[in-house]
């Protein structure tokens, strides 16, 4: 193959100008000259192009053959788009969408950042991150330079070369004897050789939290297989001792995505999520009054205990998402009725008891006016926020789930439907569980809540109805049901 | 051009009429039928017959350890529950369908995919591919980028990297896999009528030798009118109950 130069064509790709040279690939702007449409004819394109020659690292090829695999199984907004690949045959390439603008190194001389700029960081790329292990895909090279942003502020998520998909074959598990990712931000476990565990992506999302948030890296930048093993018994300096306007709620998370034992990381992404955007309710252990180091006695012990460390491999993306789901409990405070409380309760015991893993979202939705002021507090001057809270609290008690396990949350908003589909996007939650009022002719004509979240919501959703509600309706031999609704079941799920 | 691959159907026919609808389905172009039609199963007449009329039609198919079985004499090393099998089965097939077995070839090839019901090293030592080891064997042997075999009933992926590196993967779901050029492939479909990794649904891949994209698929059959007819022809229950546990 000849010299790759700015004119030539490749498979229908024009090559204009070099973008990017890096350790193992160029990158090329090409534009499309075979008359195809891709969507939008508008997108600029970038071809990337393995460098392989006589002593080049496989690491660049085999890195390259599994991007090419990956990449073409991937959709949604945080990943490129991807456009065509070549194959090793003839010029190996990828064409994919060219992302403008920097990736979020450039940030980083900056650090330490502020601190609700850190939040916004970590809340976007948790996102991003549970949107790829939804797809059944771990990044495993989780890094500033792998970042980039949507116009729109969502983060998009580049460079695939050490990613595993859980329905693939693993091309580098077999191939490599030393640890595979990049020295400051690889994983304990990934240390170790296991690439199977989507925890190790929030071990880098937590070394990136704390470089943003102190201006340091925690684990330093080791080039060695000593140097890197030294994250399984040295706990880095806690944030606060570096930076003190680092809110305790804050060290807490960063110091959780760090833990060694992935078990003690947040279970998925979609949960870290769900802590960054909700401080208040985030449950401060140790760690978060945490002021210096752990002490020689207990890093000794933990030394003598990493020697000849190894994980079990039993993971997968798609295991440890569906063993953790965020789970969404609708609540309309004003019941009507005792019997529909415990109804939902008795929907949420059972979904908590198969999926122990699960947390728990009390979600309820205060209206307010679509057009002027709100009053803050009631007639009897209580704050009605907080009277909301109390509220369900009260609803929860009987469950007794431990603190961790779940979380409280009033929405202001006008529509209530439309407020819990919203949250359910935003905080990548999994299933919703609302009860339903039964059914009056004049909830018919107006249609319900309960419908409007099952023909609208992205996720799962149990509508739950206490038993005989929908006997009380008048019209049901003229009036078909609304869309959603199980007619006379208790409960009805869609999926 | 989409290859169905169907090995060790082993005379199921609920498990083999479900995979070919299955293909037809997707729009498979072309069959291949990876030895052992016969044994076990209490259909191997219908079985033979349907693969004679997908062969007539451009179909591959390659001989297994248990079609050559029924047209020889009984083997001693064969277990005492097979000799039974083969017997019985050798008494349902006519004169044709028995010469279409014992003239079945041992391997056929295909610009550069191979089919062969066990190892391509020497297929008619009929070694288990069961690991890393047998696989490259098999994969040295032959010039074939990618070979397909059976013999072993529970699905696999081998393949080998051009430094040499081998790695295994066991296929779950039916996500499409693009087997890349740059290294070779050993892939085990599964068993159609006598799966045996603990779900009795029947095995089959789909692959295209234009996107170089296998797909491993599960297809839900009647295993339990097929287990009775086992039964019903006097052949051992245990055939027919392992067909209930995919064991």
């Amino acid at each position: 193959m000849s010299r790759l130069a700015p004119g030539m064509v490749i498979d229908g790709f024009r090559v204009e100008e070099k973008l990017h040279k890096g350790g193992m690939a160029t990158l090329w702007h090409v534009t499309r000259v075979d008359g195809k449409q891709d969507g939008d004819s508008e997108r600029r394109l970038l071809m990337k192009i393995p460098i392989l020659g006589d002593n080049s690292d496989p690491a660049a090829i085999v890195g390259f053959e599994v991007e090419q695999m990956i990449m073409p199984k991937l959709t949604g907004i945080h990943v490129p788009h991807f456009v065509a690949s070549g194959d090793f045959t003839g010029q190996p390439y990828i064409v994919m969408e060219e992302i403008a603008g920097k990736s979020l190194r450039s940030r980083f001389d900056e650090a330490p950042l502020p601190i609700e700029e850190v939040v916004s960081i970590g809340i976007r790329v948790a996102t991003a991150l549970h949107d790829l292990h939804r797809q059944n895909v771990i990044h495993l090279d989780l890094k500033p330079s792998n970042i980039m942003f949507r116009e729109t502020g969502e983060a998009i998520l580049i460079d695939y070369g050490l990613a595993r998909h859980d329905k693939l074959p693993d091309l580098l598990a077999e191939e490599f004897r030393l640890p595979m990712g990049t020295g400051p931000y690889i994983s304990p476990e990934q240390v170790l050789h296991i690439r199977n565990d989507p925890r190790s992506d929030l071990f880098a999302l937590g070394v990136l939290m704390y470089h943003l948030a102190t201006g340091e890296r925690p684990y330093g930048f080791p080039t060695s297989v000593p140097g890197l093993r030294r994250r399984l018994y040295r706990d880095p300096v806690p944030p606060r001792a570096l930076n003190a306007d680092i809110p305790a709620w804050l060290q807490e998370l960063i110091l959780r995505c760090l833990e060694v034992n992935p078990a003690k990381r947040h279970d998925t992404a979609a949960q870290l999520v769900l802590d960054l955007q909700n401080p208040d309710q985030v449950k401060l252990t140790k760690r978060a009054e945490k002021r210096v180091r752990d002490g020689m006695f207990k890093v000794a012990r933990r030394w003598f205990r990493s020697i000849g460390m190894e994980y079990v491999p039993q993971q997968s993306a798609a295991t440890q998402l569906t063993r953790a789901p965020i789970i969404v409990v609708a609540i309309d405070l004003n019941f009507g009725s005792e019997a529909l409380a415990e109804s939902l309760r008795v929907a949420a015991r059972r979904v908590l008891q198969t999926e122990p893993g699960a947390r728990l979202a009390c979600v309820t939705v205060r209206k307010t006016n679509r057009i002027g002021m709100d009053d803050l507090v009631d007639r009897e001057g209580r704050n009605i926020h907080v009277k909301h809270l109390v509220g369900l609290k009260h609803w929860a008690r009987p469950l007794n789930i431990s603190a961790e396990k779940i979380t409280y949350h009033v929405l202001e908003a006008p529509d209530p439907a439309t407020a819990i589909i919203d949250y359910a996007k935003v905080n990548a939650v999994d299933h919703i569980v609302i009860g339903s009022r039964g059914s009056s002719a004049f909830r018919r004509y107006l249609g319900s809540v309960s419908s409007e979240v099952v023909a609208l919501a992205e996720c799962t959703v149990t509508v739950v109805k206490t038993p005989g509600s929908s006997s009380q309706a008048g019209l049901q031999a003229v009036m078909p049901p609304p869309p959603g609704e199980t007619e006379g079941a208790q409960a009805g799920t869609m999926h | 051009m989409l290859i169905a691959i169907l090995t060790d159907i082993h005379a199921n026919r609920e498990a083999m009429t479900a995979c070919l609808a299955h293909a037809r389905e997707r729009n498979a172009q072309r069959y291949a039928f990876l030895g052992d039609l016969v044994g076990y199963g209490a259909d191997p007449a219908w079985v033979v017959d349907t693969v004679m009329d997908y062969v007539a039609r451009g179909a591959f198919a390659v001989q297994g350890n248990h079609d050559i079985a029924v047209t020889q004499a009984a083997s001693k090393h064969m277990n005492p529950q097979a000799r039974e099998v083969v017997e019985w089965t050798r008494a349902q097939l006519n004169e044709e369908q028995l010469q279409f077995l014992d003239k079945l070839p041992l391997t056929q090839e295909h610009n550069n995919l191979l089919f062969v019901h066990a190892t391509a090293a020497e297929p008619k030592s009929w070694e288990y591919i069961t690991g890393t080891l047998e696989a490259v064997k098999s994969m040295h042997a032959t010039r074939a980028r990618i070979t397909f075999c059976g013999h072993v009933h529970e699905p696999a992926l081998y393949n080998l990297s051009p430094t040499g590196k081998v790695s295994s993967f066991v296929p779950t779901g039916d996500s499409s896999i693009p087997l890349g050029t740059q290294r070779r492939w050993l892939v085990l479909p599964g068993s159609v009528g006598q799966p045996r990794d603990g779900n009795p649904a029947a095995c089959y891949a789909l692959f295209d030798d234009v996107t170089h994209e296998l797909v491993y698929f599960r297809v839900p059959y009647d295993y339990e009118s097929a287990a009775a007819k086992i039964r019903a022809a006097g052949l051992p229950q245990s055939i027919g109950n392992r067909l209930e546990h995919g064991r």
